[in-house]
């Protein structure tokens, strides 16, 4: 049997009519066609499904689609505005926190509500921060270092340097 | 990965989703914050035929100090818990306990209703809420009923909530001042159900001595286990290497691991032990900056 | 006069050049497969064996083929009438597609349903019921060869016993002659588990089969997509599929690591079915079905034995092996190298005697054995020798890093030849070792360890100076089924002086589009912003044989670099021809040409590529085009010097990794912040096998943790803030002096790591652990030793 839900997804009101198992990522990838948000196990382990559901960081592939009716969600696609990148997205590309990019929008969407929670995050709460979120290619220190770089451009502070530190 | 159909129901309030409960019967699940219920269900182990969402209930989700208690709704997220500063003040435990709780973002759907009423010995907050003593209240079509948390385990995956009764509230005394509470667990890796658990809360008077101690066990026995020996050997005497090694022996002993991948049941009960004897001073620490 | 630009202004070599793929990826724009949807799409689930071995009764699918959407179900039986329920694997042993009567591992493809969604494809998988008659499994490799042990391979004709192959190298009777003699003989039994890539992608295909036409595209998650055609056109040639007819595209890959090197059956059936239908099919695996089914890597257990002096000179190694290879060999090798480069593990050493063996052996487990970020069984030789490099030294009681020293090669013997046979080409291990002791505060650390033993507090060191052997390579001795190993470059530069450039390879997160760009940059002076790079599509780019094995910049690299070199001595031409002096009166700089004696009169590459289609010479091929088939000389051998500190909580055996650095020489590098970002990935994937990640199996075959959630892929938590240097000797005989980089860390991690802990636990009496070393592995070992 079907369910209407009405949902925001990146500014855009929906309504659609779904069945109760359709899986919030599905909706999203195979519905709305937004391929961003990737889909990596079955266990809510690796967080590859990461999106905002209300300003919260979820994993969608553990929320069922009924459930965000009338709630607001923002993914991936919607995180740069007018082609500006946000600081998280401009803070990976300025320091290589990304190899294979499968794990990056959800590690974005996971550390845009880190960083609202937390704007001046330690190294260590960033990693804590991030523990919900699998990364198979980077071994996670640039992926700190990125973080680390957005929060500064949040903040409006000097931004650190992207150059690779070598001992 | 996909579930089976089911039938979704979202009722809007408390009598509503009580009904529902009572209507479908064995065939409806509570769907809570879904972390340990969707992937079962996407992995086929669970196949409920309807799924009574009670995420959409208003007056659920708290965190309040009344009457000598804090009151914690059943639908309270575990992050709410993480970052609540009332929580905090009074029970740090909460602090430790939910920052070892699968991730954050499991946190922001994750409650502590649903947590407790799994009834898996492998969850964290049962241990903690034995060890703070608190009462669970569930409430069915016969209205609402305390239940003291030393009878709400019952087997393995299963608790003393009856048919049709959902989970609604939570609610700790508040210790004394000269309280402390701490918990740990080990896990293999950020994230992963306790090796072993332990949660700790001593009260000690002026005089040095332990006026209470509570000590719940994280997944090593069938079912959470409060560490009633290990709670005796330090009551009414003050607080001794001597006696923290006691109550560290009789915790390992008392508790009924079993092997699996994450270690023989000999490295379980020997981690019983040296968790029960950290936290106790954690705890004590804790209590004696208080 | 025409000023160059710098190298760093037009991102040339040695700069840190932000890569130009992320600006797709960060915004939710990369293309995997599973992104991918084509009208009329059908999609496929699989119907997997839950017993390790066992025959099929019966397949009843009479059910399944009632649930709304399901348009097929498809087995054995079906795919026979084709001749496609058998496929070749590439150490030319076989491979079932789909079973017609016997499942030999858990997780065995049995069915495939087709539906036309993803939901009914489940629920039409839930629906078949397949009754088994269970048999009793070969699981543990010891057992295998026991007489009473079950013959797996009944399928081929005389196979009498569950060996598959025996190989050695060395010299057998003068190794047991040292080893007779020696002063100093240690030997130790060691594990290297059986593991998986884990990529974040899991493998998946749409394979699209136009009738009309009778054309195959096959979208895949694949490292290899040229490689693959050929296969495809081997397997499918006799239905029509002839190579021609088959276009493969490897889009963007969410990691690879080996895993995406071999040809799983569900490929197959994803074009087998589209073949009957003429619609597209999707398949996308799930998380547990790749770790269960997917190709595993390592799984040797080998017995390691090193001979030497009681001064601490190293004289003989022996290791003797037992590789477990699942149901089938499904290696990912060159096809000469059963045990792919394991002979490098004689490592970086100055001794000339050794012997190694392997016997390999069928057990009822997933087939595979890819070379998981590791340059074919380079890890479990480098495991091998590291781990018995700091066992001899315990032994003698001398400090492993001055045994090291003592017995490095030394700068000046390079070229070096292995008692293996290898011929290494350049290093400097002396220097390595020594910037990765300053890094880390190495005699400091001595002194606070002993400190430390005093109070009873564990806390230990641990080396490994480890040399790679990647690049694979010369066309004389590699080959994988029949395929040389070179690798391809193609560059197409337009009138306006901008280019596109193809290669034979496929990145999968290593960043081949800023790279490749770099090295075309350097040579010919065009911008790499205006170099666009494109792999992964069988139709445009030129063959070669894929991306694994660090081996992407040692041959496409290097024939990145050799194809500008035939475009830049067709420059001269048109420059000469321009300017009106002869070739020998030019002068070259990367960008323009000059004439000697006069700067001021100069054409840049620019004016030149313009020239060649608007004005070139008479008699010259017009365009300014180059393809380039790199055929590497030899192999290049990275090294590399890695120290790790752990402190170990003695009552919980919990190990805290205080302390990693890691110190590469990969040669001239072409982007150092693409080097760094290697190697710190590389070592959280050599972290993982030393502290977490293994497959387990229990006496039946079934797989205890077959989900993310017990097969531990560390988080950033468990990932230390890795610390990352170099030394650089270039390879004398790569056109760029580059060596390659990528699993360097994956293959040194691990012993460091194993080192170090064993070494905090060494006066216990410890002289082992096999990783993954848990905390509960090392309470018990701190338990029996009576420690605690």
């Amino acid at each position: 049997m079907l369910k209407e839900i009405t949902v925001t997804v990146n500014g855009e009101k929906h309504t659609l009519e779904v069945e109760p198992r359709l899986l919030l990522v599905h909706m999203i990838r195979e519905v709305l066609n937004l391929t961003g948000t990737h889909i990596g196990c079955d266990t809510s382990s690796c967080g590859a499904c990461t999106i905002l559901m209300d300003g919260k960081s979820i994993k969608s592939c553990t929320v069922l689609a009924v459930q965000a009716n009338g709630k607001s969600l923002t993914t991936i696609e919607a995180v740069a505005v007018n082609g500006e990148l946000s600081a998280l997205q401009e803070g990976f590309k300025e320091n290589h926190g990304l190899h294979c990019g499968f794990c990056t929008p959800g590690m974005i969407m996971r550390a845009t509500e880190l960083l609202a929670n937390n704007p001046n995050p330690t190294e260590e709460e960033i990693r804590w921060g991030i523990s919900g979120n699998l990364c198979r290619c980077t071994g996670y220190n640039n992926i700190v270092k990125a973080v680390i770089y957005a929060g500064a451009k949040m903040r409006g502070e000097e931004l650190p340097s992207t150059e690779p530190q070598f001992v | 990965m996909i579930p089976q159909s089911f039938q979704y129901e979202s009722p809007g309030t408390l009598e509503e989703a009580i009904k529902l409960l009572h209507q479908y019967g064995e065939e409806a699940k509570i769907l809570s914050g879904g972390h340990s219920l969707i992937p079962m269900m996407k992995l086929r182990f669970a196949t409920p035929e309807v799924l009574v969402d009670i995420n959409n209930i208003p007056g659920l989700s708290h965190i309040v100090e009344e009457n000598g208690k804090m009151k914690i709704g059943g639908l309270t997220r575990e992050s709410e818990l993480e970052h609540s500063a009332a929580l905090a003040k009074i029970f740090p435990i909460f602090k430790d306990v939910t920052k070892l709780i699968a991730d954050p973002q499991v946190r922001n759907r994750g409650t502590i209703g649903g947590n407790l009423a799994h009834g898996d010995a492998a969850n964290d907050h049962p241990a903690v809420m034995l060890a703070l003593n608190a009462t669970v209240i569930a409430t069915g079509a016969e209205g609402s009923r305390e239940i003291p948390i030393d009878e709400f385990f019952f087997g393995f995956y299963s608790t003393a909530l009856q048919f049709g009764e959902i989970l609604t509230e939570i609610q700790i005394p508040i210790p004394p001042t000269g309280t402390g509470s701490a918990y740990h667990k080990l896990e293999r890796k950020v994230g992963d159900y306790a090796t072993a658990g332990v949660a700790v809360q001593i009260t000690i008077g002026d005089d040095g001595i332990v006026k209470a101690a509570g000590i719940g066990l994280t997944n090593v026995n069938p079912t959470p286990l409060r560490a009633v020996r290990s709670e005796q050997a330090l009551i009414g005497k003050p607080l001794t290497e001597h006696s923290i090694a006691e109550a560290a022996l009789y915790a390992s002993e008392d508790c009924s691991p079993s092997a699996d991948l994450r270690g023989s049941e000999e490295y379980k009960r020997a981690m019983v032990a040296v968790l029960v004897k950290r936290m106790i001073h954690e705890a004590a620490n804790r209590a004696s900056n208080n | 006069m025409n000023k160059c630009k710098t190298s760093k202004e037009i991102g040339g070599m040695g700069h840190s050049l932000k890569r130009k793929e992320d600006i797709r990826f960060i915004q939710g724009k990369g293309h995997y497969v599973d992104d991918i949807k084509l009208p009329g799409m059908l999609y496929m689930d699989i119907v997997r064996s839950p017993y390790a071995y066992a025959k099929i009764k019966k397949i009843n699918i009479e059910e399944a083929m009632k649930v709304p959407g399901v348009v097929a179900v498809v087995t054995g039986r079906d795919l026979e009438k084709y001749n496609l329920h058998w496929m070749p694997t590439l150490m030319s042993d076989t491979q079932m597609v789909l079973p017609t009567d016997t499942v030999m591992y858990q997780a065995q493809e049995v069915a495939a349903v087709i539906a036309t969604s993803r939901y009914a494809a489940r629920d039409g998988r839930e629906a078949v019921k397949v009754d088994y008659e269970k048999m009793k499994p070969v699981i543990d490799p010891y057992k295998s060869m026991d007489p009473d042990a079950p013959v797996l391979r009944t399928d081929k004709a005389g196979k009498k016993d569950n060996h598959i192959w025996h190989w050695e190298a060395g010299d057998k009777a003068k190794t047991e002659a040292v080893f007779a003699s020696a002063d100093v003989v240690v030997k130790e039994q060691m594990h290297i588990p059986r593991i998986h890539v884990a990529s974040i992608e899991t493998c998946g295909c749409v394979a699209d089969y136009d009738k009309i036409n009778n054309h195959l595209t096959m979208y895949m998650t694949t490292q290899a997509p040229h490689a693959i055609r050929t296969v495809i056109a081997l397997v499918a040639g006799h239905v029509g599929l002839t190579e021609e007819k088959i276009r493969v595209i490897s889009p963007d890959i969410g990691g690879g690591f080996g895993g995406k090197v071999p040809v799983y059956p569900g490929y197959v059936i994803a074009i087998a079915v589209s073949f009957l239908v003429g619609k597209p099919v999707k398949w996308i695996e799930d998380r547990s079905e790749n770790l269960q089914a997917d190709s595993f890597a390592r799984d040797y257990h080998i017995t390691a034995e090193m001979a030497g002096t009681k001064d601490g000179k190293i004289l003989a190694t022996r290791f003797k092996i037992l590789a477990d290879h699942g149901y089938t060999d499904a290696s990912a090798n060159p096809s000469k190298f059963p045990t792919g480069m394991f002979s490098i593990a004689t490592g970086s050493y100055d001794y000339d005697t050794s012997y190694m063996e392997c016997d390999a052996v069928y057990t009822n487990k997933p087939p595979g054995g890819v070379a998981y970020r590791c340059s074919f069984r380079v890890t479990e030789a480098v495991h091998a020798i590291e781990r018995m490099t700091d066992r001899f030294a315990l032994e003698i009681g001398k400090d492993p890093a001055d045994l090291r020293m003592e017995n490095f090669i030394k700068k000046e013997d390079f070229p070096w030849k292995s008692p293996t046979g290898w011929i290494y080409d350049s290093g400097d291990y002396h220097k390595g070792l020594l910037k990765a002791m300053d890094a880390v505060g190495y005699w400091e650390l001595r002194k606070e360890q002993a400190e430390k033993r005093k109070k009873g507090e564990l806390m230990g060191i641990g080396l490994s100076t480890f040399t790679e052997i990647v690049g694979a390579g010369p066309s004389k001795d590699f080959d994988i089924l029949g395929i040389k190993m070179f690798d391809s470059a193609e560059i197409r530069v337009h009138p306006t002086g901008k280019a596109i450039a193809r290669f034979g390879t496929k990145s999968q997160g290593q960043g081949h589009e800023t790279t490749y760009a770099q090295i075309i940059a350097e040579e010919l002076g065009i911008p790499a912003e205006n170099i666009q790079v494109e792999e992964g599509d069988t139709d445009t780019a030129p063959y070669g044989l894929g991306t694994y094995a660090s081996r992407s910049t040692p041959t496409a690299g290097a024939a990145a670099a050799m194809a500008s070199r035939k475009l830049v001595a067709k420059a001269r031409k048109i420059a000469a021809y321009l300017l009106e002096v002869s070739e020998e009166d030019l002068e070259w700089e990367p960008g323009k040409f000059w004439v000697k004696g006069a700067p001021e009169k100069s054409k840049t590459i620019q004016e030149i590529v313009f020239a060649s289609y608007t004005n070139h010479p008479q008699g010259m091929e017009a365009g300014f085009e180059a393809t380039h088939y790199y055929d590497p000389p030899n192999l290049t051998f990275p090294s590399g010097a890695y120290i790790c500190v752990v402190d170990i909580d003695k009552e919980t055996g919990g190990i805290h990794v205080r302390r990693f650095v890691a110190i590469d020489d990969c040669g001239n590098i072409i982007n150092p912040m693409i080097v760094q970002g290697q190697v710190h990935g590389g070592l959280t994937q050599g972290i993982a096998p030393a502290m977490y990640e293994e497959l387990i199996y229990d006496e039946d075959g079934n797989i205890l943790n077959g989900t993310l959630m017990d097969y531990l892929v560390p988080t950033a938590v468990e990932s230390p803030s890795w610390e990352t240097g170099h030394v650089i000797t270039p390879s004398p005989h790569h056109p760029i002096g580059a060596k390659g980089v990528g699993e360097s860390p994956t293959v040194g991690a691990p012993p460091a790591i194993a080192n170090a802990i064993v070494d905090a636990l060494s006066p216990f009496g410890i002289t082992h652990l096999d990783i993954p070393i848990t905390p509960a592995k090392v309470w018990k070992a701190l338990k029996d030793k009576g420690a605690i």
